[in-house]
């Protein structure tokens, strides 16, 4: 330790005046008051820490992001992860935030304990969201923070220059994501053994050189004196096994939509490429062959749907998705689909809308679209994930559905649920496989639309033995299919189509209530607010407010029986991300309203393309009333820090021995 | 999967009759051309003996593409434009199936133009037959696609001004493996075409002119030799090796097709291409089949649980 660098923290110069802070300078930096010795750098225990990179879209922020996910995923942590991505084709500012936790992690977290700034503008768009006593660590080759700032701990490390330098300055500004995945690994003590196997395994397959190089960098990183500037690092409280636990695994939202479907039996799909919902198809188009299976990318949203439809006529229940204005052109064949009583699953991945609007951001707008979108009275039902562990369980329960009740199912996922990745408990995968084929017996005296019944259809290739062949169509019919004009037989079809769905309302069991189930606020939402609305009732009992939290995930039909919840709240907040409206309310607090006419509901919206922080809720539930966020544990005034001394720091070459890899 | 489905009866078969496939009567216009068309339909499925529970008779919508409701058997009627990725989708799915697409030139060539293009790109086995008549007959005669210039309308009063499709030379262009022309007076000819078209592997289209008795009658009456006009039948190559031979027509010659189908109005009739490329089935088939093999033929369950794994 450089003893000359114990300036007072309160004399540190701003390192933007100061030549010497560059990389490679003596070290004038200031440190700590105390003059720590290495004693300090004992690991202070932790449960819980909100770690945001951010960067430029091509830094591989993500990647990084993924592995520090996955690998909490692997050590049976809980974990959740926020991104954002430009609207562009390649660059442009973007974050990766991973909040790893021993407890209950619902939320990526408000704000974060550590901050990786790979530019000025990252640091400077970001500062605000590190809380007080957090660190930032930064590239001190590409940005000069304002060391006045006494709030933060400040590691300042030339990571452009030292990976550059590890790997041989070959690979201009690649590298620099696991070069700080290494450092990150020091100072949180991660397992370095889990680390280097996700490294590997995730260049498997690849040129050998691509991984040595990865090894390389977060050798690198993770060799780098870090102790010499941050006084104290963090170590999460190990995992204690609760009985029975399974493996975690970890992937994104639209993934668990994906392996969902094929748990779900659905072996048959067509799309069109759109932002956010394409990684779906991507998925579904290499995995279902395996299955047999097959997914189509069609022309255009209109063929998608279609062929999804000419998929489920045959016999194989199948799914289209898109964002929404590729819902929008989906309408009409989904209108078909309710008509003439086609089973089909329909994923919108939501983003902001409406037209082209906000197409990498989130927003929950899409649910009248869901409910309502297209012409006449065409009932259909509409689901939503809470999670991305959600996704993979509600396209079960939506394949499900739409068997049962051989009718059209949205599912509702939005922007934040398919870019996060979260770990959950591994499916019992066993006791969900389904694989239902054609079944292709023959029948007799079959009715494909018999008044009093449920519709099933009878897939082609089923010979009826009294020669009657069903039709299916979208005129108003009869019990066999054929076209009607009798007001009668329409009242009746109508009705009959409307009738399933109330039938299904009475099978789905009434929410389990989060937090206080009687009280003065129940909280509602619906989709990816469920990890903010439960975090902001857990603080806000921590503060003795009598709050629960009540996440639909059936949207449309309601179950039956919520009014009995209503009844025992004295008010009814509903939280959703889009727009007041005309009227006052979101689009969930307008249909919950309508209902069940009443009058306590209020609505919360935003429409800023951006989740919910769990503060924005508390401050707009209980306006007035402030909610003391939860702090990283940390002791004594602001530290300040910036580059060590090059006599404390060997050379690269001392450090990473040559070959690694 | 689909391949693996097996049919189910093991008892003789009743022969398929006329009677056994004939459902509602029609609702079109009596001297509608599209009677003609059904009337084919029925004696190609009772003359190739399907078996009932394989055919499958789709349309978009349309007055020809009332068609299913006139066959018993499995049949859907779908939206305006649409039928074709619906009909794709089913030929897809399910490859034991006879999949056999009807619709008018609207649903063809005017709403559906983009599914078209695509389903011949793809080239999906199935038969689609077009009912062409120059007009909008269900709507009461609005212009067309394949209306000609001057053609008048209650939407073009003083006469068609936008240029028609060219069906022949579309279909070439997108990539139609089978694409052939009759006459819905010829039925005899449709036969014929409609045979060939089930025995080709691949997206075959027949366009058929199908008149309108009610908005354009006579518009095909220059084909019609009983009223004076001529139907003049492609002469195909024999690869007899005769000076005769060398003037016929070669089927795989796309050019060849192209130059048949800038012939003024009414044309010729027949088939004007036909290529034996691989179909999309046969292409997913085969992806899935390799796929499989290299999964060694995996459970399900192994499948997706060796996916998890590695997401742990």
């Amino acid at each position: 330790m450089n003893e000359t660098s114990t300036t007072p923290a309160t004399d540190a110069p701003n390192s933007a005046e100061d030549p010497t802070a560059k990389r490679g300078s003596l070290a004038t930096a200031p440190s700590a008051s105390s003059g720590p010795d290495r004693a300090d750098l004992r690991p202070e225990n932790i449960n819980d820490a909100v770690i945001r990179l951010a960067g430029n879209s091509q830094d591989g922020i993500q990647s990084a992001g993924a592995f520090l996910a996955r690998l909490a995923g692997r050590s049976a942590q809980e974990v959740m992860t926020y991104m954002t991505i430009p609207a562009t084709i390649s660059g442009g500012p973007s974050i990766f935030q991973v909040r790893m936790g021993t407890g209950e992690v619902l939320s990526a977290g408000d704000e974060a304990d550590f901050l990786v700034a790979f530019y000025q503008h990252s640091y400077q768009d970001h500062i605000g969201f590190l809380k007080d006593g957090g660190v930032l660590l930064y590239d001190s080759d590409n940005v000069t923070p304002d060391l006045g700032d006494k709030r933060f701990v400040y590691v300042g490390v030339p990571i452009t220059g030292l990976t550059v330098e590890a790997l041989g300055g070959t690979a201009k500004d690649k590298g620099k994501n696991i070069f700080i995945l290494g450092l990150i690994a020091k100072i949180f003590h991660l397992d370095v053994e889990k680390l280097t196997i996700l490294i590997k395994e995730k260049f498997a397959g690849k040129d050998v050189s691509i991984a040595n190089t990865a090894i390389m960098a977060f050798t690198a990183g993770y060799a780098y004196p870090v102790g010499n500037v941050l006084t104290k690092q963090y170590k999460f409280e190990p995992h204690v096994p609760k009985e029975g636990e399974r493996a975690q695994i970890t992937m994104d939202g639209n993934q668990a939509l994906a392996y969902g479907l094929i748990a779900a039996g659905v072996r048959y799909g067509s799309g069109y490429p759109i932002t956010p919902w394409s990684s779906v198809m991507e998925i579904l188009r290499s995995e279902l062959p395996k299955y047999g299976g097959m997914f189509v990318q069609a022309e255009d949203e209109l063929g998608a749907v279609s062929m999804a439809l000419g998929f489920s006529f045959s016999g194989y229940l199948a799914v289209t998705g898109s964002a929404g204005p590729g819902i929008s052109l989906k309408t009409e064949a989904i209108g078909w689909a309710s008509m003439s009583e086609i089973p089909l699953i329909i994923i919108n991945v939501q983003r902001g809308g409406p037209s082209t609007g906000l197409p990498t951001n989130v927003e929950q707008s899409d649910l009248f679209q869901a409910i309502y979108g297209g012409h006449g009275d065409s009932p259909r039902v509409v689901l939503a994930a809470a999670t991305v562990e959600d996704c993979f369980y509600i396209a079960i329960e939506a394949a499900r559905i739409a068997r049962k009740y051989s009718t059209p199912v949205f599912i509702l996922s939005d922007t934040s649920l398919a870019t996060r990745i979260e770990a959950f408990d591994e499916p019992h995968l066993k006791d969900l496989m389904l694989d239902p084929k054609p079944d292709l017996s023959p029948r007799t005296g079959f009715k494909p639309y018999a008044v009093d019944q449920i519709t099933q259809h009878v897939p082609p290739g089923s010979p009826m033995l009294d020669g009657k062949y069903p039709l299916v169509t979208g005129l108003e019919h009869d019990e066999m299919g054929h076209p009607t004009g009798s007001p009668k037989m329409h009242m009746a079809m109508t009705a009959k189509r409307r009738n399933k769905l109330r039938k299904l309302a009475e099978e789905i069991p009434v929410p389990e209530i989060y937090g206080d189930a009687e009280g003065d606020v129940l909280l509602v939402g619906w989709g990816s607010t469920y990890g903010p609305v439960h975090d902001a009732v857990k603080l806000a009992r921590e503060h003795g407010e009598k709050v629960g939290a009540l996440h639909l995930r059936h949207v449309h039909p309601f179950p039956n029986g919520l009014e009995k919840v209503f009844a025992r709240f004295k008010r009814i907040v509903v939280v959703e991300m889009n727009d007041q409206g005309l009227y006052g309310f979101g689009q969930l607090a307008t249909v919950l309203r309508a209902r069940f006419c009443e009058p306590k509901i209020e609505s919360t919206t935003k429409t800023d393309g951006l989740t919910f922080r769990v503060k924005e809720i508390l401050e707009r539930v209980f306006e007035g009333r402030s909610f003391a966020a939860r702090k990283i544990p940390r002791e004594g005034p602001a530290i300040v820090h910036a580059d060590p001394s090059s006599e404390n720091v060997k050379t690269l070459q001392e450090v990473v021995p040559q070959g690694v890899g | 999967m689909s391949d693996t489905l097996t049919t189910t009866t093991d008892a003789p078969r009743e022969k398929l009759t006329k009677k056994a496939i004939t459902a509602d009567h029609p609702t079109w216009c009596p001297g509608c051309g599209d009677f003609a068309v059904l009337a084919s339909y029925y004696k190609v499925l009772e003359k190739r003996q399907l078996d009932h529970e394989k055919i499958v008779t789709l349309a978009g919508i349309g007055c020809s593409s009332r068609f299913p409701y006139f066959v018993n058997g499995y049949g859907a009627h779908f939206i305006h434009g649409r039928a074709v990725p619906l009909a794709s989708g089913i030929s897809l799915a399910r490859p034991d199936l006879h999949v056999f697409l009807f619709g008018g030139d609207g649903d063809g060539f005017s709403i559906g133009g983009n599914h078209l293009n695509h389903g011949a790109r793809k080239n999906v086995n199935l038969v689609y037959f077009i009912m062409d008549n120059f007009v909008y007959g269900l709507t009461k005669k609005q212009t067309s696609p394949t209306s000609p210039i001057g053609f008048k309308s209650k939407t073009d009063p003083t006469g068609a001004i936008d240029q028609p499709v060219n069906p022949m030379k579309q279909l070439i262009s997108a990539g139609a493996s089978f694409i052939a022309r009759t006459h819905a007076t010829q039925v005899n000819h449709m036969i014929q075409m409609i045979e060939r078209a089930m025995d080709h592997q691949g997206f075959s289209v027949i366009e058929c002119l199908s008149e309108c008795v009610e908005f354009f009658p006579g518009a095909f009456d220059p084909a019609n030799p009983r009223k004076g006009g001529a139907f003049e039948v492609i002469q195909e190559k024999t690869w007899d090796g005769t000076p005769e031979d060398e003037l016929r027509h070669d089927v795989t010659d796309e050019l060849a097709a192209y130059k048949l189908a800038q012939l003024p109005f009414p044309g010729v009739f027949g088939v004007f291409y036909q290529n034996d490329r691989p179909t999309k089935n046969a292409l997913e088939k085969k992806w899935i089949e390799t796929t499989r093999e290299k999964t060694g033929n995996a459970s399900d369950l192994q499948l997706l649980q060796k996916t998890f794994d590695r997401m742990k």
